[in-house]
Protein backbone atom coordinates (compact mmCIF):
# COMPACT_ATOMS: atom_id res chain seq x y z
CA UNK A 1 0.00 0.00 0.00
CA UNK A 2 1.37 3.44 -0.91
CA UNK A 3 1.64 6.44 1.43
CA UNK A 4 -1.53 8.07 0.14
CA UNK A 5 -3.59 4.89 0.66
CA UNK A 6 -2.21 4.48 4.18
CA UNK A 7 -3.14 8.04 5.02
CA UNK A 8 -6.67 7.59 3.73
CA UNK A 9 -7.08 4.38 5.74
CA UNK A 10 -5.79 6.16 8.85
CA UNK A 11 -8.27 8.99 8.19
CA UNK A 12 -11.12 6.48 8.43
CA UNK A 13 -9.74 4.05 11.02
CA UNK A 14 -8.44 6.56 13.60
CA UNK A 15 -11.73 8.35 14.35
CA UNK A 16 -13.53 4.98 14.24
CA UNK A 17 -11.23 3.50 16.89
CA UNK A 18 -11.57 6.65 19.00
CA UNK A 19 -15.37 6.43 18.74
CA UNK A 20 -15.50 2.76 19.71
CA UNK A 21 -13.22 3.40 22.71
CA UNK A 22 -15.40 6.32 23.79
CA UNK A 23 -18.60 4.25 23.56
CA UNK A 24 -17.00 1.34 25.44
CA UNK A 25 -15.88 3.72 28.20
CA UNK A 26 -19.37 5.22 28.37
CA UNK A 27 -20.97 1.77 28.60
CA UNK A 28 -18.49 0.75 31.33
CA UNK A 29 -19.04 3.88 33.43
CA UNK A 30 -22.84 3.57 33.24
CA UNK A 31 -22.74 -0.14 34.23
CA UNK A 32 -20.13 0.08 37.02
CA UNK A 33 -21.61 3.23 38.59
CA UNK A 34 -25.14 1.94 38.16
CA UNK A 35 -26.32 5.25 36.63
CA UNK A 36 -30.08 5.04 35.98
CA UNK A 37 -31.14 5.35 32.29
CA UNK A 38 -33.23 8.51 32.99
CA UNK A 39 -29.99 10.33 33.94
CA UNK A 40 -27.60 8.83 31.38
CA UNK A 41 -28.62 5.83 29.27
CA UNK A 42 -25.90 3.43 28.15
CA UNK A 43 -25.05 3.16 24.43
CA UNK A 44 -26.68 -0.27 24.38
CA UNK A 45 -29.92 1.17 25.80
CA UNK A 46 -29.86 3.92 23.18
CA UNK A 47 -29.35 1.37 20.42
CA UNK A 48 -32.33 -0.60 21.74
CA UNK A 49 -34.46 2.56 21.78
CA UNK A 50 -33.37 3.35 18.24
CA UNK A 51 -34.36 -0.14 17.13
CA UNK A 52 -37.74 0.01 18.91
CA UNK A 53 -38.76 3.60 18.15
CA UNK A 54 -36.82 3.96 14.90
CA UNK A 55 -39.76 3.64 12.51
CA UNK A 56 -41.92 6.21 14.30
CA UNK A 57 -38.94 8.55 14.78
CA UNK A 58 -38.15 8.25 11.06
CA UNK A 59 -41.65 9.51 10.29
CA UNK A 60 -40.99 12.60 12.42
CA UNK A 61 -37.56 13.02 10.84
CA UNK A 62 -39.29 13.18 7.46
CA UNK A 63 -41.42 16.10 8.69
CA UNK A 64 -38.32 17.95 9.91
CA UNK A 65 -36.50 17.15 6.69
CA UNK A 66 -39.34 18.55 4.58
CA UNK A 67 -39.11 21.87 6.45
CA UNK A 68 -35.30 21.84 6.20
CA UNK A 69 -35.30 21.17 2.47
CA UNK A 70 -37.97 23.77 1.74
CA UNK A 71 -36.14 26.37 3.84
CA UNK A 72 -32.83 25.61 2.11
CA UNK A 73 -34.39 25.90 -1.35
CA UNK A 74 -36.05 29.19 -0.36
CA UNK A 75 -32.73 30.43 1.05
CA UNK A 76 -30.89 29.50 -2.15
CA UNK A 77 -33.47 31.13 -4.43
CA UNK A 78 -34.09 34.29 -2.40
CA UNK A 79 -30.52 34.61 -1.09
CA UNK A 80 -29.03 34.14 -4.55
CA UNK A 81 -31.50 36.58 -6.11
CA UNK A 82 -30.82 39.20 -3.43
CA UNK A 83 -27.05 38.84 -3.91
CA UNK A 84 -27.39 39.31 -7.68
CA UNK A 85 -29.53 42.38 -7.03
CA UNK A 86 -26.84 43.73 -4.65
CA UNK A 87 -24.18 43.16 -7.31
CA UNK A 88 -26.17 45.27 -9.79
CA UNK A 89 -26.45 48.29 -7.55
CA UNK A 90 -24.06 49.37 -4.86
CA UNK A 91 -26.74 51.72 -3.48
CA UNK A 92 -29.17 48.83 -3.08
CA UNK A 93 -26.48 46.78 -1.36
CA UNK A 94 -25.56 49.43 1.21
CA UNK A 95 -29.26 50.21 1.77
CA UNK A 96 -30.43 46.66 2.41
CA UNK A 97 -27.40 44.71 3.61
CA UNK A 98 -27.58 46.04 7.22
CA UNK A 99 -31.14 44.69 7.48
CA UNK A 100 -30.02 41.28 6.33
CA UNK A 101 -27.43 41.44 9.12
CA UNK A 102 -30.10 42.44 11.66
CA UNK A 103 -32.25 39.50 10.57
CA UNK A 104 -29.22 37.25 10.98
CA UNK A 105 -28.12 38.40 14.44
CA UNK A 106 -31.60 38.36 15.98
CA UNK A 107 -31.98 34.95 17.67
CA UNK A 108 -34.60 32.94 15.84
CA UNK A 109 -35.90 31.66 19.20
CA UNK A 110 -36.86 35.23 20.05
CA UNK A 111 -38.78 35.99 16.87
CA UNK A 112 -40.31 32.53 16.34
CA UNK A 113 -43.36 33.27 18.56
CA UNK A 114 -44.10 36.38 16.48
CA UNK A 115 -43.84 34.50 13.23
CA UNK A 116 -46.15 31.83 14.59
CA UNK A 117 -48.71 34.51 15.44
CA UNK A 118 -48.43 36.16 12.03
CA UNK A 119 -48.31 33.04 9.88
CA UNK A 120 -51.36 30.82 10.32
CA UNK A 121 -50.09 27.68 8.68
CA UNK A 122 -47.69 25.82 11.03
CA UNK A 123 -45.58 24.31 8.26
CA UNK A 124 -45.18 27.74 6.70
CA UNK A 125 -44.32 29.35 10.06
CA UNK A 126 -41.59 26.77 10.71
CA UNK A 127 -40.37 27.20 7.16
CA UNK A 128 -40.03 30.98 7.63
CA UNK A 129 -38.07 30.49 10.88
CA UNK A 130 -35.67 28.01 9.30
CA UNK A 131 -35.30 30.25 6.25
CA UNK A 132 -34.33 33.27 8.38
CA UNK A 133 -31.48 31.26 9.88
CA UNK A 134 -30.37 29.75 6.58
CA UNK A 135 -30.47 32.58 4.08
CA UNK A 136 -27.79 34.93 5.42
CA UNK A 137 -24.67 32.85 4.63
CA UNK A 138 -25.89 32.51 1.06
CA UNK A 139 -26.54 36.26 0.64
CA UNK A 140 -23.25 37.25 2.28
CA UNK A 141 -21.08 34.69 0.47
CA UNK A 142 -22.65 35.14 -2.94
CA UNK A 143 -22.42 38.94 -2.70
CA UNK A 144 -18.75 38.60 -1.81
CA UNK A 145 -18.22 36.17 -4.69
CA UNK A 146 -19.97 38.37 -7.26
CA UNK A 147 -17.74 41.27 -6.23
CA UNK A 148 -14.50 39.30 -6.25
CA UNK A 149 -14.18 38.61 -9.96
CA UNK A 150 -10.62 39.28 -11.20
CA UNK A 151 -10.35 43.04 -11.79
CA UNK A 152 -8.33 42.62 -14.94
CA UNK A 153 -11.00 40.29 -16.33
CA UNK A 154 -13.65 42.88 -15.49
CA UNK A 155 -11.60 45.42 -17.48
CA UNK A 156 -11.20 42.97 -20.34
CA UNK A 157 -14.99 42.56 -20.49
CA UNK A 158 -15.29 46.35 -20.55
CA UNK A 159 -12.71 46.58 -23.34
CA UNK A 160 -14.77 44.18 -25.44
CA UNK A 161 -17.93 46.19 -24.78
CA UNK A 162 -19.64 43.44 -22.75
CA UNK A 163 -23.16 44.22 -21.58
CA UNK A 164 -24.08 44.13 -17.90
CA UNK A 165 -25.85 40.84 -18.50
CA UNK A 166 -22.85 39.30 -20.32
CA UNK A 167 -20.52 40.34 -17.49
CA UNK A 168 -22.89 38.76 -14.97
CA UNK A 169 -23.47 35.59 -16.97
CA UNK A 170 -19.91 34.88 -18.15
CA UNK A 171 -17.80 36.43 -15.39
CA UNK A 172 -19.47 37.32 -12.10
CA UNK A 173 -21.67 34.24 -11.73
CA UNK A 174 -18.94 31.66 -12.45
CA UNK A 175 -16.53 33.57 -10.19
CA UNK A 176 -19.15 33.59 -7.42
CA UNK A 177 -20.01 29.89 -7.69
CA UNK A 178 -17.39 28.61 -5.17
CA UNK A 179 -18.46 31.29 -2.65
CA UNK A 180 -22.13 30.52 -3.24
CA UNK A 181 -21.54 26.80 -2.72
CA UNK A 182 -19.59 27.44 0.50
CA UNK A 183 -22.62 29.46 1.66
CA UNK A 184 -25.01 26.67 0.73
CA UNK A 185 -22.95 24.15 2.70
CA UNK A 186 -23.21 26.30 5.83
CA UNK A 187 -26.90 27.02 5.19
CA UNK A 188 -27.73 23.32 4.83
CA UNK A 189 -26.76 22.71 8.44
CA UNK A 190 -28.34 25.96 9.62
CA UNK A 191 -31.66 25.13 7.91
CA UNK A 192 -31.83 21.92 9.93
CA UNK A 193 -30.99 23.76 13.15
CA UNK A 194 -33.55 26.43 12.29
CA UNK A 195 -36.25 23.84 11.65
CA UNK A 196 -35.56 22.12 14.98
CA UNK A 197 -35.33 25.32 17.03
CA UNK A 198 -38.54 26.69 15.49
CA UNK A 199 -40.39 23.50 16.31
CA UNK A 200 -39.10 23.63 19.89
CA UNK A 201 -40.72 27.04 20.21
CA UNK A 202 -43.82 26.47 18.14
CA UNK A 203 -44.58 22.87 18.74
CA UNK A 204 -46.34 21.12 15.90
CA UNK A 205 -50.05 21.37 15.75
CA UNK A 206 -51.96 18.64 13.95
CA UNK A 207 -51.14 15.05 13.23
CA UNK A 208 -47.59 15.43 11.93
CA UNK A 209 -44.84 16.05 14.43
CA UNK A 210 -41.20 16.73 13.71
CA UNK A 211 -38.17 15.36 15.53
CA UNK A 212 -37.87 18.38 17.83
CA UNK A 213 -41.31 17.73 19.25
CA UNK A 214 -40.45 14.07 19.79
CA UNK A 215 -37.31 15.11 21.70
CA UNK A 216 -39.38 17.39 23.97
CA UNK A 217 -41.98 14.68 24.44
CA UNK A 218 -39.37 12.04 25.32
CA UNK A 219 -37.84 14.51 27.79
CA UNK A 220 -41.17 15.13 29.55
CA UNK A 221 -41.78 11.41 29.83
CA UNK A 222 -38.22 10.73 31.03
CA UNK A 223 -37.70 8.39 28.06
CA UNK A 224 -34.09 9.47 27.91
CA UNK A 225 -32.82 6.58 25.69
CA UNK A 226 -35.44 7.56 23.13
CA UNK A 227 -34.36 11.21 23.43
CA UNK A 228 -30.79 10.18 22.70
CA UNK A 229 -31.96 8.06 19.77
CA UNK A 230 -33.75 11.09 18.28
CA UNK A 231 -30.65 13.23 18.83
CA UNK A 232 -28.57 10.61 17.06
CA UNK A 233 -30.90 10.69 14.07
CA UNK A 234 -30.72 14.47 14.02
CA UNK A 235 -26.91 14.64 13.94
CA UNK A 236 -26.75 11.85 11.37
CA UNK A 237 -29.09 13.92 9.22
CA UNK A 238 -26.91 17.02 9.64
CA UNK A 239 -23.83 15.05 8.62
CA UNK A 240 -25.66 13.57 5.63
CA UNK A 241 -26.77 17.03 4.46
CA UNK A 242 -23.22 18.36 4.76
CA UNK A 243 -21.77 15.35 2.94
CA UNK A 244 -24.32 15.63 0.14
CA UNK A 245 -23.68 19.34 -0.33
CA UNK A 246 -19.91 18.76 -0.29
CA UNK A 247 -20.33 16.13 -2.97
CA UNK A 248 -22.37 18.53 -5.12
CA UNK A 249 -19.69 21.21 -4.59
CA UNK A 250 -16.98 18.86 -5.82
CA UNK A 251 -19.06 17.88 -8.84
CA UNK A 252 -19.69 21.50 -9.81
CA UNK A 253 -16.30 23.16 -9.28
CA UNK A 254 -13.90 20.26 -8.70
CA UNK A 255 -12.43 20.53 -12.19
CA UNK A 256 -11.10 24.05 -11.69
CA UNK A 257 -11.32 25.49 -8.19
CA UNK A 258 -8.30 25.49 -5.86
CA UNK A 259 -10.27 24.22 -2.88
CA UNK A 260 -11.19 21.01 -4.66
CA UNK A 261 -7.78 20.15 -6.07
CA UNK A 262 -5.87 17.21 -4.62
CA UNK A 263 -3.00 18.25 -2.35
CA UNK A 264 0.41 17.16 -3.48
CA UNK A 265 2.52 17.00 -0.34
CA UNK B 1 -8.69 40.92 -41.43
CA UNK B 2 -9.62 44.25 -39.98
CA UNK B 3 -7.24 47.20 -40.07
CA UNK B 4 -3.68 46.32 -40.94
CA UNK B 5 -4.42 43.35 -43.17
CA UNK B 6 -6.62 45.36 -45.51
CA UNK B 7 -4.01 48.05 -45.90
CA UNK B 8 -1.70 48.40 -48.87
CA UNK B 9 1.98 47.66 -48.08
CA UNK B 10 3.10 51.19 -48.92
CA UNK B 11 0.86 52.50 -46.14
CA UNK B 12 2.76 50.64 -43.44
CA UNK B 13 4.23 52.99 -40.89
CA UNK B 14 3.15 56.09 -42.72
CA UNK B 15 -0.46 56.40 -41.63
CA UNK B 16 -1.03 57.11 -37.92
CA UNK B 17 -3.38 54.86 -35.96
CA UNK B 18 -3.62 57.18 -32.96
CA UNK B 19 -2.10 60.31 -31.48
CA UNK B 20 -1.76 61.25 -27.81
CA UNK B 21 -1.99 65.01 -27.46
CA UNK B 22 -0.86 66.46 -24.14
CA UNK B 23 -2.06 63.42 -22.19
CA UNK B 24 -1.53 63.67 -18.43
CA UNK B 25 -2.83 61.67 -15.50
CA UNK B 26 -3.16 62.62 -11.87
CA UNK B 27 -4.79 60.01 -9.66
CA UNK B 28 -7.44 60.91 -7.12
CA UNK B 29 -4.86 60.27 -4.38
CA UNK B 30 -2.87 63.20 -5.80
CA UNK B 31 -0.16 61.03 -7.34
CA UNK B 32 0.97 62.53 -10.63
CA UNK B 33 1.49 59.47 -12.84
CA UNK B 34 1.93 61.12 -16.25
CA UNK B 35 2.86 64.59 -17.43
CA UNK B 36 2.06 65.84 -20.96
CA UNK B 37 2.65 62.87 -23.22
CA UNK B 38 2.71 63.66 -26.94
CA UNK B 39 3.20 60.74 -29.25
CA UNK B 40 1.92 59.52 -32.61
CA UNK B 41 1.91 55.79 -33.31
CA UNK B 42 1.91 54.68 -36.94
CA UNK B 43 -0.21 51.87 -38.26
CA UNK B 44 1.62 48.54 -38.25
CA UNK B 45 4.41 49.76 -35.96
CA UNK B 46 5.90 47.76 -33.09
CA UNK B 47 6.44 50.35 -30.36
CA UNK B 48 7.91 49.52 -26.96
CA UNK B 49 7.52 51.70 -23.89
CA UNK B 50 10.60 51.18 -21.72
CA UNK B 51 11.31 52.57 -18.30
CA UNK B 52 11.77 51.71 -14.63
CA UNK B 53 8.74 50.82 -12.51
CA UNK B 54 6.64 53.82 -11.57
CA UNK B 55 7.26 55.69 -14.83
CA UNK B 56 3.60 55.42 -15.77
CA UNK B 57 4.01 53.13 -18.76
CA UNK B 58 1.20 50.80 -17.65
CA UNK B 59 -1.00 53.81 -16.91
CA UNK B 60 -0.33 55.10 -20.41
CA UNK B 61 -1.26 51.72 -21.88
CA UNK B 62 -4.55 51.72 -19.97
CA UNK B 63 -5.32 55.24 -21.20
CA UNK B 64 -4.71 54.13 -24.80
CA UNK B 65 -7.02 51.14 -24.22
CA UNK B 66 -9.73 53.46 -22.94
CA UNK B 67 -9.77 51.73 -19.55
CA UNK B 68 -8.63 54.90 -17.78
CA UNK B 69 -9.63 58.47 -18.64
CA UNK B 70 -6.75 60.95 -18.95
CA UNK B 71 -6.80 63.96 -16.59
CA UNK B 72 -5.51 66.26 -19.34
CA UNK B 73 -5.22 66.01 -23.09
CA UNK B 74 -6.84 63.46 -25.34
CA UNK B 75 -6.32 60.36 -27.44
CA UNK B 76 -7.12 61.02 -31.09
CA UNK B 77 -7.99 57.98 -33.20
CA UNK B 78 -7.61 57.96 -36.98
CA UNK B 79 -10.30 55.31 -37.30
CA UNK B 80 -12.75 53.65 -34.92
CA UNK B 81 -11.04 50.69 -33.24
CA UNK B 82 -13.69 50.07 -30.56
CA UNK B 83 -13.84 46.32 -29.94
CA UNK B 84 -10.69 45.77 -32.02
CA UNK B 85 -8.10 46.33 -29.31
CA UNK B 86 -6.39 43.25 -27.88
CA UNK B 87 -4.98 43.56 -24.36
CA UNK B 88 -2.51 41.20 -22.69
CA UNK B 89 -1.93 41.69 -18.96
CA UNK B 90 1.15 40.89 -16.93
CA UNK B 91 -0.69 37.86 -15.57
CA UNK B 92 -2.39 35.47 -18.02
CA UNK B 93 -5.77 36.57 -16.49
CA UNK B 94 -7.67 33.54 -17.76
CA UNK B 95 -11.04 32.38 -16.48
CA UNK B 96 -10.09 29.34 -14.34
CA UNK B 97 -13.51 27.72 -14.79
CA UNK B 98 -13.27 27.74 -18.59
CA UNK B 99 -11.24 25.54 -20.94
CA UNK B 100 -8.57 26.95 -23.23
CA UNK B 101 -11.10 26.92 -26.07
CA UNK B 102 -13.71 28.81 -24.05
CA UNK B 103 -11.16 31.35 -22.84
CA UNK B 104 -10.14 32.14 -26.40
CA UNK B 105 -13.80 32.16 -27.47
CA UNK B 106 -14.57 34.97 -24.98
CA UNK B 107 -14.01 38.05 -27.22
CA UNK B 108 -16.07 36.47 -30.00
CA UNK B 109 -18.79 35.38 -27.59
CA UNK B 110 -19.04 38.93 -26.24
CA UNK B 111 -19.39 40.12 -29.84
CA UNK B 112 -22.37 37.79 -30.24
CA UNK B 113 -20.69 35.15 -32.42
CA UNK B 114 -22.00 31.59 -32.04
CA UNK B 115 -19.68 28.72 -31.09
CA UNK B 116 -19.99 27.18 -34.56
CA UNK B 117 -19.34 30.45 -36.28
CA UNK B 118 -16.30 31.15 -34.09
CA UNK B 119 -14.69 27.72 -34.22
CA UNK B 120 -12.65 28.31 -37.41
CA UNK B 121 -11.05 31.52 -36.08
CA UNK B 122 -10.35 29.87 -32.74
CA UNK B 123 -8.77 26.78 -34.31
CA UNK B 124 -6.54 28.96 -36.52
CA UNK B 125 -5.47 31.20 -33.61
CA UNK B 126 -4.74 28.26 -31.28
CA UNK B 127 -2.69 26.53 -33.98
CA UNK B 128 -0.67 29.70 -34.67
CA UNK B 129 0.37 29.82 -31.01
CA UNK B 130 1.18 26.13 -30.73
CA UNK B 131 -1.90 25.41 -28.62
CA UNK B 132 -3.43 22.78 -30.92
CA UNK B 133 -4.52 19.76 -28.84
CA UNK B 134 -4.95 21.83 -25.68
CA UNK B 135 -8.50 22.99 -26.48
CA UNK B 136 -10.12 21.13 -23.60
CA UNK B 137 -7.41 21.76 -20.98
CA UNK B 138 -8.11 24.00 -18.02
CA UNK B 139 -5.69 26.86 -17.22
CA UNK B 140 -4.49 25.17 -14.01
CA UNK B 141 -3.25 22.23 -16.08
CA UNK B 142 -0.93 24.46 -18.12
CA UNK B 143 2.53 25.91 -17.46
CA UNK B 144 3.01 29.67 -17.08
CA UNK B 145 4.28 29.98 -20.64
CA UNK B 146 1.32 28.05 -22.07
CA UNK B 147 -1.12 30.17 -20.07
CA UNK B 148 0.47 33.29 -21.54
CA UNK B 149 0.05 31.76 -25.01
CA UNK B 150 -3.65 31.33 -24.31
CA UNK B 151 -3.84 34.94 -23.13
CA UNK B 152 -2.20 36.11 -26.38
CA UNK B 153 -4.50 33.86 -28.43
CA UNK B 154 -7.48 35.49 -26.72
CA UNK B 155 -6.13 38.94 -27.63
CA UNK B 156 -5.55 37.92 -31.27
CA UNK B 157 -8.64 35.83 -32.02
CA UNK B 158 -10.72 38.83 -33.06
CA UNK B 159 -8.02 40.06 -35.49
CA UNK B 160 -7.28 43.29 -33.61
CA UNK B 161 -6.13 46.54 -35.18
CA UNK B 162 -4.09 47.30 -32.09
CA UNK B 163 -2.45 44.95 -29.62
CA UNK B 164 -1.50 46.31 -26.19
CA UNK B 165 0.80 44.22 -23.99
CA UNK B 166 1.64 45.15 -20.40
CA UNK B 167 4.90 43.39 -19.43
CA UNK B 168 3.41 40.08 -20.55
CA UNK B 169 6.56 37.98 -20.22
CA UNK B 170 8.02 39.47 -17.03
CA UNK B 171 7.09 36.48 -14.89
CA UNK B 172 8.38 33.82 -17.27
CA UNK B 173 11.76 32.09 -17.36
CA UNK B 174 14.24 33.32 -19.96
CA UNK B 175 13.94 30.43 -22.40
CA UNK B 176 10.14 30.64 -22.46
CA UNK B 177 10.34 34.42 -22.81
CA UNK B 178 12.70 34.19 -25.80
CA UNK B 179 10.45 31.69 -27.55
CA UNK B 180 7.35 33.82 -26.94
CA UNK B 181 9.21 36.92 -28.20
CA UNK B 182 10.02 35.10 -31.42
CA UNK B 183 6.47 33.76 -31.85
CA UNK B 184 5.02 37.21 -31.24
CA UNK B 185 7.34 38.71 -33.89
CA UNK B 186 6.44 35.98 -36.37
CA UNK B 187 2.70 36.59 -35.90
CA UNK B 188 3.22 40.35 -36.16
CA UNK B 189 5.11 39.81 -39.43
CA UNK B 190 2.22 37.76 -40.77
CA UNK B 191 -0.70 39.82 -39.55
CA UNK B 192 0.74 43.31 -39.00
CA UNK B 193 -1.44 44.67 -36.22
CA UNK B 194 -0.03 47.72 -34.48
CA UNK B 195 1.69 46.85 -31.18
CA UNK B 196 2.34 48.90 -28.09
CA UNK B 197 4.49 46.78 -25.79
CA UNK B 198 5.33 47.76 -22.22
CA UNK B 199 8.48 46.28 -20.72
CA UNK B 200 11.28 47.16 -18.33
CA UNK B 201 13.76 45.07 -20.30
CA UNK B 202 15.86 47.01 -22.81
CA UNK B 203 17.00 43.74 -24.42
CA UNK B 204 13.44 42.58 -25.01
CA UNK B 205 12.41 45.97 -26.38
CA UNK B 206 15.33 46.17 -28.83
CA UNK B 207 14.74 42.61 -30.04
CA UNK B 208 11.07 43.22 -30.75
CA UNK B 209 10.45 46.81 -31.74
CA UNK B 210 11.13 49.19 -34.56
CA UNK B 211 10.64 52.10 -32.18
CA UNK B 212 11.44 52.50 -28.49
CA UNK B 213 9.95 55.19 -26.31
CA UNK B 214 11.99 55.69 -23.11
CA UNK B 215 10.11 56.96 -20.07
CA UNK B 216 11.22 58.16 -16.62
CA UNK B 217 9.27 58.36 -13.36
CA UNK B 218 8.07 61.09 -10.96
CA UNK B 219 6.18 62.23 -12.92
CA UNK B 220 6.11 59.86 -15.90
CA UNK B 221 7.30 61.49 -19.10
CA UNK B 222 8.98 60.64 -22.39
CA UNK B 223 12.71 61.35 -22.46
CA UNK B 224 13.70 59.67 -25.70
CA UNK B 225 12.07 58.28 -28.83
CA UNK B 226 14.46 56.01 -30.69
CA UNK B 227 14.02 54.11 -33.97
CA UNK B 228 15.49 50.59 -34.02
CA UNK B 229 16.64 50.02 -37.58
CA UNK B 230 17.43 46.29 -37.37
CA UNK B 231 15.76 44.51 -40.32
CA UNK B 232 12.88 42.04 -39.95
CA UNK B 233 12.35 39.13 -39.80
CA UNK B 234 14.48 38.92 -36.69
CA UNK B 235 15.54 35.45 -35.57
CA UNK B 236 16.83 34.18 -32.23
CA UNK B 237 20.39 34.41 -33.59
CA UNK B 238 20.06 38.20 -33.52
CA UNK B 239 20.49 38.08 -29.73
CA UNK B 240 24.21 37.38 -30.15
CA UNK B 241 24.80 39.80 -33.03
CA UNK B 242 26.99 42.88 -32.62
CA UNK B 243 24.40 45.17 -34.20
CA UNK B 244 21.87 44.07 -31.54
CA UNK B 245 24.36 44.66 -28.70
CA UNK B 246 25.09 48.15 -30.02
CA UNK B 247 21.41 49.11 -30.09
CA UNK B 248 20.97 47.73 -26.57
CA UNK B 249 23.94 49.73 -25.34
CA UNK B 250 22.58 52.91 -26.95
CA UNK B 251 19.12 52.53 -25.40
CA UNK B 252 20.60 51.61 -21.99
CA UNK B 253 22.79 54.70 -22.11
CA UNK B 254 19.78 56.94 -22.74
CA UNK B 255 17.84 55.22 -19.97
CA UNK B 256 20.68 55.44 -17.44
CA UNK B 257 21.28 59.08 -18.19
CA UNK B 258 17.60 59.89 -17.76
CA UNK B 259 17.10 57.97 -14.52
CA UNK B 260 20.23 59.12 -12.71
Amino acid sequence: MNARGRERLAGIAAPLVAGVLFLAGWQAVVQWQGIPPYILPSPVAIAEALWRDGPSLLGSLLVTLRITAAALVAAIVLGGALAILFAQSRLLEISLFPYAVILQVTPVVAIAPLIIIWVNDTFLALLVCAWIVAFFPIVANTTLGLNSADRNLVELFRLYGASRWQTLRYLRLPAALPYFLAGVRISGGLALIGAVVAEFVAGTGGAETGLAYRILEAGYRLQIPKLFAALLLLSATGIAIFAALSWITRRLIGHWHESALPRDD
Amino acid sequence: MIGAGAMKPENYETKPIFTLAGVGKTFRSGTRALQTIDITVLSGAFVSLVGPSGCGKSTLLRIIAGLLPPSQGRVHWESDVTGHIGFVFQEPTLMPWATVWDNVYLPLRLAGRSRNDASASIARTLASLGLGGFEQAYPRELSGGMRMRVSIARALVKAPSLLLLDEPFAALDELTRFRLNEDLLRLWGEQRWTVVFVTHSVFEAVFLSNRIVVMTPRPGRIVADLPIDLPYPREGSLRTATAYAERCRAVSAVLNEAVL
